[in-house]
């Protein structure tokens, strides 16, 4: 009973990795665009919830209702002042500004928050289990994967069902003739990244409430949601999502045998998935 | 006043000048077709009356507006559609999908709905599921038509349409032409089968090295003077 213990608590952390890795996909999906600050973006939205939380008052869960929509902005304008004009055909710059970007990011927290390892408290709901028959599960975990579903269900459908989907999929293959098409890539793209950092805002609720976190801790979670995004293939939402509970089973189980081996398995999992299936386990780009 | 107008247009990419001074015009109702060699700049005209290289703001006028500086996707605002050279389809998209983001953004309001786009072209609607790339070729240029049409354009810009295609897909695809002109489009077509150019259009511009080097209507353009205009031979 403890392996499908520990299979169900992997199947839930690699709800966490999911949503991590979901904005980065669906940024990378559209504009080829490496974001290497996504993990320190993902640190300042649950500061961003931190000072909601403990300025305002509010409840956490209201607090990143308020957070997404300025999340929304600060990528919407993050992308069309600044990333945008590091599209082109080299692959370089837009590596080299995000990743500076990163070490911005992380030393603007430090100055303002310092290193303090700090937590957004949910009033007892961390603590709080359910019983799925003689297994007992955590809320915010289920909470955790819930979000993960609902927000690729999300994404999958503002893909395949609305015009602006149509607009980003016409844009990734050929941004020219998009634009004999009326449509402005420099718009689109913006958007795109405007609610990858919605979800972020989303993922960052469930990273302050698990855990602790601080300033640093940003790039430990960029290669979380690398590995998922690279184990489920290029261009899938729905292989990110598996990505991500690869990597939480293979960490849970590493932990099951010591503890110190967590971290080290999830990433022993990526090589080899990466061995045997390059392109990932479902790919759907083709570039 | 002309509908479409180029002023002194030239065009560049990087130190290669591609056109020198182009003036061509085209009325409300009129077809008119560019022939030329290739090479000779046709596709570049296009792509600037099309927004998709930047010109000096009165190089070109569209109902006596300059819109020469306007980007493409303005420039589409206004009403002028392209039919790129190769069809350029959204291989992530389905045949619906592609005409669909044709007139992305927009209410527009006109005769060209995907209804009257599958009037047009019976075929895509049994194929509209389809991605628009998995199509013949001549079907794929009926999609990039049918989504050029979407925007209920007033002037459709057509690049090469025949290319590539077997002579009796080029006839069914010119067939639907007149209807296009009836629902109100004027037409800038670039052709390379002249005799074909010379069939559909109300006048005729050959283009050499950049510059326009013969214009007049079909009936009083001789073979010998078309050629010397094609290939600048006397």
């Amino acid at each position: 009973m403890t392996w499908l213990d520990t299979i169900i608590q992997g199947v839930l952390l690699g709800g966490l990795y999911a949503l991590f890795a979901a904005g980065l996909s669906l940024v990378f999906g559209i504009m080829r665009l490496v974001n290497l600050a996504h993990g320190d973006l993902i640190v300042l939205a649950a500061f961003l919830i931190l000072v909601l939380v403990t300025a305002l008052g509010l409840n956490p869960f209201v607090a990143t209702l308020v957070a997404m929509p300025l999340m929304f902005a600060i990528g919407w304008a993050l992308q069309f002042f600044l990333l945008n004009r590091t599209l082109g055909a080299d692959i370089l710059p837009p590596l080299l500004v995000t990743f500076g970007l990163s070490i911005v990011i992380q030393n603007g927290l430090l100055e303002g928050f310092t290193a303090d390892s700090r937590r957004v408290s949910v009033g007892g709901l961390e603590s709080a289990s359910v019983a799925l028959g003689p297994i007992h599960v955590g809320v915010m975990p289920v909470l955790t994967l819930a979000s993960a579903i609902a927000v690729i269900i999300g994404l999958n459908q503002l893909f395949y069902r609305t015009s602006l989907g149509r607009a980003f999929r016409a844009t990734s293959d050929d941004p020219v003739t998009a634009g004999l098409m009326g449509i402005r890539p420099k718009r689109i793209f913006a958007t795109a990244t405007g609610i990858a950092l919605a979800v972020v805002t989303i993922a960052a609720l469930y990273l302050g409430t698990r855990a602790n976190f601080n300033p640093t801790i940003g790039p430990a979670r960029l290669i979380y949601a690398f590995e998922a995004v690279i184990i489920g293939g290029l261009g899938s939402l729905w292989g990110t999502l598996f990505g991500g509970i690869v990597i939480g089973i293979a960490q849970t189980f590493g932990a099951a045998i010591n503890p110190e081996w967590q971290i080290l398995a999830g990433h022993l999992a990526f090589l080899v998935v990466l061995l045997v299936r390059p392109r990932g386990l479902f790919p759907r780009a083709v570039d | 006043m002309a509908l479409l107008e180029t002023k002194g247009l030239t065009a560049r990419y990087g130190d290669f000048q591609a056109l020198f001074g182009v003036d061509i015009v085209l009325d409300q109702g009129e077809t008119i077709a560019i022939i030329g060699a290739n090479g000779a700049g046709k596709t570049t005209l296009l792509r600037s009356i099309a927004g998709v290289l930047a010109n000096q703001p009165n190089a070109v006028l569209f109902d006596g507006e300059p819109v020469g500086v306007l980007a493409a996707p303005d420039i589409v605002a206004r009403g002028i559609a392209m039919v790129p050279e190769g069809r350029k389809l959204f291989p992530s998209l389905s045949v619906e999908e592609n005409l669909l983001i044709g007139r992305y953004g927009r209410a527009v309001k006109g005769h060209w709905t995907l209804e009257t786009v599958y009037n047009l072209f019976p075929v895509l609607k049994e194929r509209r599921v389809n991605p628009g790339t998995a199509l013949s070729g001549g079907q794929q240029q009926m999609v990039a038509i049918g989504r050029a049409l979407m925007s209920n354009p007033r002037v459709l810009l057509c690049d090469e349409i025949s290319l590539g295609l077997a002579p009796v897909i080029i006839k069914d695809i010119y067939a639907a032409f007149p209807r296009i002109r009836e629902a109100g489009a004027s037409i800038i077509m670039v052709e390379q089968d002249i005799g074909q150019a010379l069939k559909v259009s109300d006048r005729v511009y050959c283009m050499m090295e950049g510059r326009i080097t013969l214009s007049g209507v079909p009936s009083e353009l001789t073979r010998e003077k078309i050629h010397a205009a094609y290939f600048g031979v006397a």
